[in-house]
């Protein structure tokens, strides 16, 4: 399998025009995905999405932060399985792969991060899935670090580095970028234009810059000895006090770069001739997702609905993958209708504060 | 300069996709929404909510390939429908051929219990771990079941009766609430005939015909005498029941880790990758359906 093939890390240095080049390039064949600022907050903050380019100056690659991750180009909101044809007492089943190449730019560490944890999941895991494959595969990854919003905690996390996952990754010298190549797809794209080699400067300079990254962290949250913790404080007053704040509405799910829950259900088309299975990503925290056959619900209320997503976030993702599945975002806590947000709920946990 | 366009990347070229399709071999990369189509070749009434269907899958090829272990599940397609997750209830030695036993529970459910022989539904798996019956030979058997119980229960039972030699005392034991809920009344007279075979129906609620004993399952219990250190039970049926089995089993000195119950959940997937089973970091649906007691009262919430 040619998966996501590792390959020693490469470091060159590019200008920005020739980096505008390279997008031109990319862009004349194939649909690009970037960071697109689409309006502004009431507060007049910018508001942010994944969303496709036309050109160049669409993109804008200082954003803080978007609403949705782009899980969504990976594993689609709403994605057909397969279809069923029926016949004359019989049917036949068609499946298609979605294998349009694309790239997307400007992603952050955190959320390559969060796809390097999905990989774990559809591409390492007993079964791998052809749907997820063949997305990301045919996804070209150019990544770009910037200095993180206050609430982040990606790196409590520890996923505000990113060793692996991408194509090349960018980090920002002011008149030049300091790229990180980590395939021969993207080796080979940036033959395209004109490259530097890196000097001790330029070196020196992106030490800087990753430290001007890592000062950039305001929230930092305590994370040592969690899973323990969490199995430790299972009847904990945190959960109801946070519990009954919870709308259970799904919103931290649908925004979350590594929430992969989903659902499925058919269509049949409206002459009866064909049927579509549709996978619909789906959420832990809405009422009937534990619900079996015959009406028994495992998690009928929502304080224990909530509970289950931090479980899984922080300790039954620990147990499959050695590693949290929260990349430390934050989209959950500022999307969150309730003003839940994950920073808190662990400190209180940690605290025993109820 | 050529144009530069990304290279696509077909997954369907991937060799082992090209393969035949077998869900035993998890090694490589499957069309894993491929389904087996199977034909319905015979409907059974059991009760008023459940009736067993015999399914044979249509292609020669993926007939001779599908095999099972007991205890393990298949997702059954009702086109347009759905697809619902259902233990097998037949003898793992019939190559291709299957036997689900289904309660007229939700919409998929309704759909096949309106569904009559021929007709076509699709199979995939088959999936999850299975009672470990190579683990319990030389060894006496505990096989109970509650209710529905008894479906998922009838794979092991077909084991064990076809293979008697390989087992020391045979026990099987099965309760409900009413004569009327038993299943496969039809068959506990082969099981009674076999030599060596303990078999003892109970139930909660008799009605004037039944002569058998009235009481809960785990007064069956009370008349058999294994020696705990070379006995395994399989115990299947709701929680509650597999709660006071198990806790009564274990009185009796058998450890918790010989002891195996088969759990439920929602499943929309069978491969570990909805989360809708998930139970803490288990999933029902790859490490499960079958446990040892041991992990499901470790299981938080399990039951």
């Amino acid at each position: 399998m040619t998966i996501l093939g590792a390959w020693p890390m490469l470091f060159k240095i590019l200008g920005k025009g020739e980096f505008r080049s390279l997008v031109e390039i990319i862009l004349e064949f194939n649909e690009i995905i970037a960071p697109k600022k689409i309006g502004n907050k009431a507060d007049g903050e910018p508001i942010h999405q994944f969303l496709p380019i036309n050109a160049f100056e669409e993109m804008d690659l200082d954003y803080r932060t978007t609403e949705f991750s782009a899980k969504t180009y990976f594993l689609p909101y709403r994605e057909n399985l397969c279809k069923f044809r029926f016949g004359d007492d019989d049917w036949d089943q068609e499946i298609a792969y979605r294998i349009q190449p694309r790239a997307i730019i400007g992603l952050r560490a955190y959320d390559i991060n969060a796809l390097v944890k999905l990989d774990k999941v559809f591409i390492r895991g007993q079964f791998p899935s052809p749907y997820y494959i063949s997305r990301r595969e045919n996804t070209f990854v150019v990544g770009l670090d910037h200095v993180p919003l206050e609430d982040e905690f990606s790196q409590s996390m520890g996923a505000d580095i990113v060793t692996h996952g991408f194509d090349l990754f960018l980090t920002d010298l002011d008149d030049r970028y300091f790229v990180a190549i980590a395939s021969d797809r993207g080796f080979n794209l940036l033959n395209r234009v004109e490259t530097q080699e890196v000097t001790d400067d330029d070196t020196q300079d992106y030490k800087d810059a990753r430290q001007r990254i890592l000062d950039g962290f305001k929230t930092h949250i305590n994370v040592h000895n969690l899973p323990n913790l969490l199995d430790l404080e299972f009847t904990s007053e945190v959960w109801k006090k946070w519990g009954a704040k919870c709308l259970s509405c799904g919103s931290c799910a649908m925004v979350c770069p590594t929430c992969y829950c989903y659902g499925v259900r058919e269509e049949v088309s409206m002459d009866f001739t064909e049927a579509t299975r549709v996978k619909q990503l789906y959420s832990c925290n809405l009422l009937d997702f534990a619900e079996v056959a015959g009406g028994h619900n495992f998690r009928p209320d929502q304080e224990t609905r909530l509970k289950y997503r931090y479980y899984h976030q922080h300790r039954g993702f620990v147990e499959d993958y050695d590693e949290p599945k929260c990349v430390g975002c934050n989209r959950c806590g500022r999307v969150c209708l309730a003003g839940i947000n994950p920073a808190a709920v662990i400190k209180d946990l940690y605290e025993e504060n109820f | 300069m050529c144009p530069m366009s990304l290279r696509a990347y077909d997954v369907r070229q991937e060799s082992s996709m090209n393969l035949p399709l077998d869900f035993n071999d998890r090694a490589g990369l499957k069309p894993v929404d491929r389904v087996f189509k199977a034909e319905i070749t015979n409907v059974i009434r059991l009760t008023e909510m459940e009736k067993l269907f015999h399914l044979r899958i249509e292609d020669d090829a993926d007939r001779g390939r599908f095999t099972f272990l007991p205890g393990q599940f298949v997702m059954i397609e009702v086109p347009g429908y759905g697809e619902v997750p259902i233990s097998i209830s037949s003898s793992a030695s019939n190559k291709g051929y299957i036997e689900l036993c289904i309660r007229n529970a939700g919409t998929v459910t309704n759909a096949l219990h309106r569904a009559r022989r021929g007709a076509k539904v699709g199979i995939r798996g088959p999936f999850g771990t299975h009672f470990p019956l190579q683990r319990m030979k030389g060894q006496s058997v505990l096989l109970i079941a509650g209710g529905l119980g008894l479906a998922p229960l009838r794979a092991p039972i077909y084991y064990v009766t076809e293979n008697r030699s390989e087992f020391k005392d045979v026990h099987i034991l099965y309760g409900t609430k009413s004569r009327q809920q038993l299943l496969f009344d039809y068959q506990y007279e082969s099981w009674r005939r076999i030599d060596d075979v303990n078999i003892q129906i109970i139930v909660e609620e008799p009605d004037d015909s039944w002569t058998g004993p009235v009481g809960m399952i785990t007064d069956l219990l009370d008349d058999v005498r294994v020696d705990p250190n070379e006995t395994y039970a399989v115990v299947c049926g709701p929680p509650v029941m597999f709660k006071f089995v198990c806790q009564r089993l274990n009185r009796m000195g058998i450890p918790m880790d010989r002891m195996f119950v088969s759990l439920e959940r929602r499943m929309q997937c069978g491969m570990g990758k909805c989360c809708r089973c998930n139970v803490g970091a288990t999933y029902t649906c790859t490490d499960g359906p079958v446990f040892d007691y041991w992990s499901v009262i470790n299981l938080k919430e399990a039951i």
